[in-house]
């Protein structure tokens, strides 16, 4: 599947944006997000921004006070095997967050963590274009913004 | 600024995302939070509550939810906006549903109706909005429903709806595969889109599909590589580009496809060489895309067939990932050399350096990844060294869920490469005492028969010499305090069966030992359980032996407090060990036979040895028996202790009806099939057999013969893998004639001077270079790499006399740094021949640059105004141009300030304003709107101020 879960978190620990491509209840949400963001937020500049969390694997990046947190599959290792399916492209996935950011200062200029609170169905409805079935399936900034755009001038 | 719309909410609203975003704890929050949902229950039900203010309220349940509490009161009001004409609200409540409700609620059901009207829709983004819900709500029972009208969709003039329309069809075949079983070849089809994006969709379904069947899709290899080839080479629109790289995104997913249909088919992967070996030289290095695509590359690479050309180019970028200072480079280098390394082991040996610094380093990520990397490459010749440093790591870490996956690893890889038994049982206890809660049962198990059952050789004296270390040192072990049950079990059952058996230990030393252990974990009743019966053997060999013993003070009490135990499996062991120790020496001979734990046991399951008996009690006039199941209802005891999930040790009361009471299938054998195989039976299915007649049937020691020894009828004979017994039974052999010749002592000595050999080799090939390394690192690079290889192999050559092919290390070495200067030149090659063959794709793929944009699409499409265009295209061009223009730059400047000192964000904004984003007064205006609404920079929060791009 790919993506798991796509998190934004400010550095107090609150959540600012999350989206999940699978079904968890609120009690595991809240005990994932807990413990994931313990771990990321406890790592400095220097280690790198993967993290391992049982099944899944977090790729995280910081911008100003936000962090993004993207899950992913985490992929089986065996002895048997050395080419496994579910191998997640780590880098890419680091450059998705980029991307993701990148619209949305396109969008909002100069975007901040308020305007993602005070937009927030906006940030999920890029999110929508971009991600589908925790797929990556937009990555044209034009192609992910055109519907937001026209809705705007509709409404 | 336009999207903003002077923000048109609320007052209140603004109230809430400020209290929120300045709240200091989670506990303001929470109760920020419980506030909002007071004033939401009471206010969402009020009648006639305008539209926008609805879908303000519906956000507001989206934070509540988001930050953790539960908000279902609301779900309703959700579904109810997805029925509602404006676009804009329809598509919050459609995002808001997918937020709160799982595929299975019920209200999905009212969803269905409202998303098949919206798939028919004439406005393409309403069709759009129901597809994004139709991935995420619809269920396998709901598939049919609407499948017919996403298939037709996938002909839509609108490329968005394609493409979404694919999507679902991914989405239904993730729910059930079957659903779409007919719709393959449309798959195939759609891959040929005009639109890049659509295409770009199809892959995700192609990928799954492939998945299952590779041979299916053989013939595709070819229109996956000549797409590959054209985004390579910049045939896709520019907007999808990223920081100069053409589509990499899709680049990624195709070399992930061509992974599969090249693996272990020499043919299709000869198809994709030129491509992949096109694009690792085109791609950008310095860029983190460009090595996300470098590096599935390589992943690519090592699954298909390849070329030695392709494998070099793979080694030369995994090098440039190890030696890079960035700790995510070396993260993905460490793994993509755990992936060739199958094809060319050698390759790792040139990196040992870098591995080891990734093994040293701080970083838990980058350790455990390298671990992962030993744990591949481990062989007979390095599983000691890589052993220890995995259990070292094992101690060190704290996550049970990383200390049994490392523990388990020690075990599966002891099991297999064991130079030693002497080291294995080191190995294993080592493992037990870190980690024995955490370790599959089964691996005590295996220890155990391994113990028990020696090599299989016919060397009697080997096995004997295994048995007697492991005593020995599960002696030095056992006093220790906090060791984990499982350990314990097995010690004490070793200790119970072979402790005295080489006459080194006299049984009173041995039972003292076993009763202290007993003692000290009187809360486990299984190791108590273990222990006894350990106790029962020693006393018993002692007895049958014909010496004389006294039962130990302390085993006399232990004996009369089990004697009393609440738990009755304690309890029968208990008076079973008193009933043998009155018998005399030849019947407890017969009941406990000296190290017989690997006999068969032959089980008479009709019981006829109590025939005589049965029938002389009949002839004096006793009742027949009748079996459980044709006796009334009344006797139902027997399967209520069968159900195990309402086992009579928890004590509680069952709210449930009881079920209707099942005949227990075979009759006349309960004791013995309730643990086939285990070696010995647990307490709790022992509860089962004190309720079942048949057992207090038989006589005591029977039933505790059977119980109390190892049962391995119907378990094979050789334990662990069919390697690990041949490499261990060679080494075995050799150890043996030591051990013939020398005394018994040497052979451990030679084992652990072997070991220190190694790792001593190991840390001065870290140590010395390493100083060298971190002073010339940059300059040095690939010469230095040579260097320190051809210094360790002459360690190697002088230790293991592996000579030979170090020499070619160092020439391929050289060859590297040749390679190096190379590239420059091979860039101005002549492009490669054009293989624009494929059909339809290609005529599409080509006239790309003649692709219309997007925007002006819409604009036909919609008939907009022009000042309200005007704003998008004219920022767009410039947006992009700065983008490209300080591209590298900017890219750079990210990485580095995206870190930075939140307190410098509000003075670095204003310039930064300047030169990036739409305009400078569309930041001020906002910058001014949010104060006039009291947030403000200097109050609680300034974070939220902070421009997130830097």
């Amino acid at each position: 599947m790919g993506i798991r879960f796509v998190l934004m978190v400010n550095k107090q620990g609150q959540t600012r944006l999350a989206q999940y491509y699978e079904y968890l209840t609120l009690e595991e949400r809240r005990a994932l997000e807990g413990e994931i963001v313990r771990k990321c937020l406890a790592r400095n500049e220097q280690q790198c921004s993967f993290v391992e969390h049982r099944t899944y694997k977090i790729v995280y990046r910081r911008y100003a006070s936000l962090f993004f947190l993207v899950g992913v599959d985490n992929e089986e290792v065996s002895r048997a095997h050395t080419f496994t399916i579910m191998c997640p492209n780590e880098l890419a996935i680091l450059e998705f967050i980029h991307l993701l950011v990148e619209t949305m200062d396109r969008h909002f200029g100069n975007v901040c963590e308020l305007d993602i609170m005070f937009h927030l169905e906006k940030a999920h409805f890029m999110l929508e274009e971009m991600v589908m079935n925790g797929c990556i399936v937009e990555t044209s900034k034009a192609n992910i913004l055109a519907p937001i755009q026209l809705m705007d001038k509709a409404s | 600024m336009g999207s903003q719309g002077g923000f048109g909410q609320s007052k209140e609203f603004l109230d809430l995302v400020k209290s929120i975003g300045e709240a200091r704890s989670k506990s303001e929050e929470d109760r920020i939070v419980l506030h909002e949902i007071e004033m939401l229950k009471r206010r969402i039900n009020e009648p006639d509550i305008p539209k926008r203010k609805m879908k303000e309220y519906i956000i507001r349940l989206v934070y509540i939810e988001m930050l953790g509490h539960d908000a279902s009161f609301g779900y309703i009001h959700a579904v109810k906006m997805t029925h509602d004409d404006s676009l804009l609200l329809k598509r919050t409540g459609y995002l808001a549903v997918t937020l709160f409700l799982n595929e299975d609620h019920d209200l999905i059901i009212l969803i269905v109706n409202t998303i098949q009207k919206d798939l028919k829709s004439d406005n393409y983004l309403v069709v759009c909005a129901a597809l994004n819900a139709v991935c995420k709500l619809i269920n396998e029972e709901t598939i049919p429903a609407v499948i017919q009208q996403v298939v037709e969709l996938l002909g839509h003039p609108k490329e968005g709806v394609r493409k979404k329309a694919v999507m679902a069809l991914h989405s239904f075949y993730q729910r059930s595969p079957s659903s779409v079983n007919h719709l393959v070849s449309s798959f195939q089809k759609k891959l040929c889109d005009n639109d890049p994006g659509v295409m770009g969709a199809t892959l995700f379904p192609l990928y799954d599909l492939i998945t299952i069947d590779v041979n299916l899709y053989k013939d595709l290899v070819v229109s996956f590589v000549n797409i590959l080839k054209q985004v390579a080479e910049r045939r896709l629109p520019k907007s999808y580009d990223y920081h100069q790289t053409p589509a990499p995104f899709i680049q990624i997913k195709l070399l992930k496809i061509l992974a599969l249909l090249g693996s272990g088919d020499k043919r299709s992967s000869e198809h994709m060489y030129t491509v992949i070996g096109d694009i690792m030289r085109k791609s950008d290095t310095t860029s983190n895309i460009g090595n996300a695509i470098l590096y599935e590359c390589i992943c690519c690479i090592s699954s298909i067939q390849s070329s030695p050309k392709l494998l070099e180019t793979a080694a030369d970028a995994i090098a440039k990932f190890l030696k890079s200072d960035s700790h995510n480079l070396k993260y993905m280098g460490i793994d993509a050399l755990g992936r060739l390394i199958r094809l060319s082991p050698e390759i790792a040996e040139q990196h040992q350096l870098a591995v080891i610094d990734c093994l040293e380093d701080p970083d838990d990520t980058l350790k455990r990844k390298t671990f992962e990397l030993l744990y591949k490459m481990t062989k007979s010749s390095n599983v000691e060294v890589i052993v220890d440093r995995m259990i070292d790591y094992m101690i060190s870490i704290n996550d049970s869920h990383y200390k049994t996956e490392t523990a388990s690893r020690c075990v599966e890889l002891a099991e297999q490469f064991a130079p030693s038994n002497h080291w294995f049982i080191q190995t294993m206890n080592k493992v037990f005492q870190h980690a024995g809660d955490l370790v599959n049962p089964k691996v005590a198990h295996n220890l155990m028969r391994l113990i028990a059952e020696g090599f299989g050789e016919d060397d009697d004296t080997a096995d004997s010499q295994l048995r007697s270390s492991a005593v020995e040192s599960y002696l030095q072990i056992v006093d220790q305090p906090k060791l984990p049950s499982a350990f314990l079990q097995v010690i004490c059952w070793v200790l119970g069966e072979y402790g005295t058996a080489d006459g080194k230990y006299s049984a009173s030393y041995i039972s003292g030992k076993l009763c202290d252990a007993a003692e000290a974990h009187s809360d486990d009743d299984i190791v108590k359980a273990y222990a006894v019966t350990a106790l029962m053997k020693v006393y018993s060999f002692e007895k049958a032996a014909g010496r004389k013993f006294n039962l130990l003070p302390e085993c006399q009490s232990l004996l009369e407090e089990l004697s009393a135990s609440h738990s009755s499996d304690l309890q029968q062991r208990a008076y079973e060990f008193q009933a043998i120790l009155d018998l005399d020496a030849n019947a407890i001979e017969n009941i406990m036979p000296l190290d017989a734990s690997c006999e068969d046991i032959e089980i008479d399951k009709s019981l006829s040895f109590l025939d005589s008996y049965v029938h002389k009690s009949l002839e004096e006039g006793a009742e027949p028996y009748i079996p459980e199941h044709e006796r009334s209802g009344t006797l139902s005891i027997s399967n209520m202790g069968n159900q195990n999930q309402y086992d009579t040790s928890s004590h509680s009361l069952r709210f449930e009806a009881y079920e209707v009471p099942k005949p227990v299938i075979p009759i006349g054998i309960p004791a013995p099939i309730s643990y086939p195989t285990e070696l010995v039976p647990l307490p709790e299915p022992s509860y089962q057999r004190d309720v079942q007649p048949i057992a207090s049937l038989g006589p005591v020691s029977d039933a505790g013969s059977t119980g109390l020894k190892l049962r391995l009828d119907g378990v094979q004979k050789k334990w662990g893998k069919p390697t690990y017994s041949s490499a261990a039974s060679s080494s075995t052999s050799n150890s043996d004639s030591h051990r013939t010749t020398v005394s018994g002592a040497t052979q451990p000595d030679t084992v652990v001077s072997k070991s220190r050999e190694s790792s001593s080799y190991d840390s001065s090939s870290r140590r010395q270079p390493h100083v060298e390394v971190s002073e010339e690192k940059q300059k040095l690079a690939a010469s230095l790499f040579g260097g320190t290889s051809s210094r360790s192999e002459k360690k190697q050559s002088g230790g293991t006399a592996a000579g030979g092919g170090g020499h070619s290390k160092v020439s391929r070495v050289s060859n590297h740094t040749e390679e190096k200067v190379r590239p420059t030149t091979t860039v101005v090659q002549p492009p490669p021949p054009d293989l624009l063959d494929l059909a339809e794709p290609t005529g599409t793929m080509s006239s790309s640059s003649s692709v219309i944009d997007p925007f002006k699409q819409l604009e036909g499409l919609l008939d907009m105004s022009e000042d309200g265009i005007t704003a998008t295209p004219s920022n767009g061009p410039d947006l992009m141009s700065l983008y490209s223009e300080n591209g590298q730059n900017l890219n750079q400047n990210t990485i580095l300030n995206e870190k930075d000192d939140p307190s410098s964000e509000n003075t670095t904004k204003r310039t930064a304003s300047l030169t990036k984003g739409p305009s400078l007064k569309d930041a001020l205006n906002k910058d001014a709107l949010v104060r006039q609404m009291g947030v403000n920079p200097t109050s609680q929060n300034p974070n939220l101020f902070s421009d997130l791009l830097g």
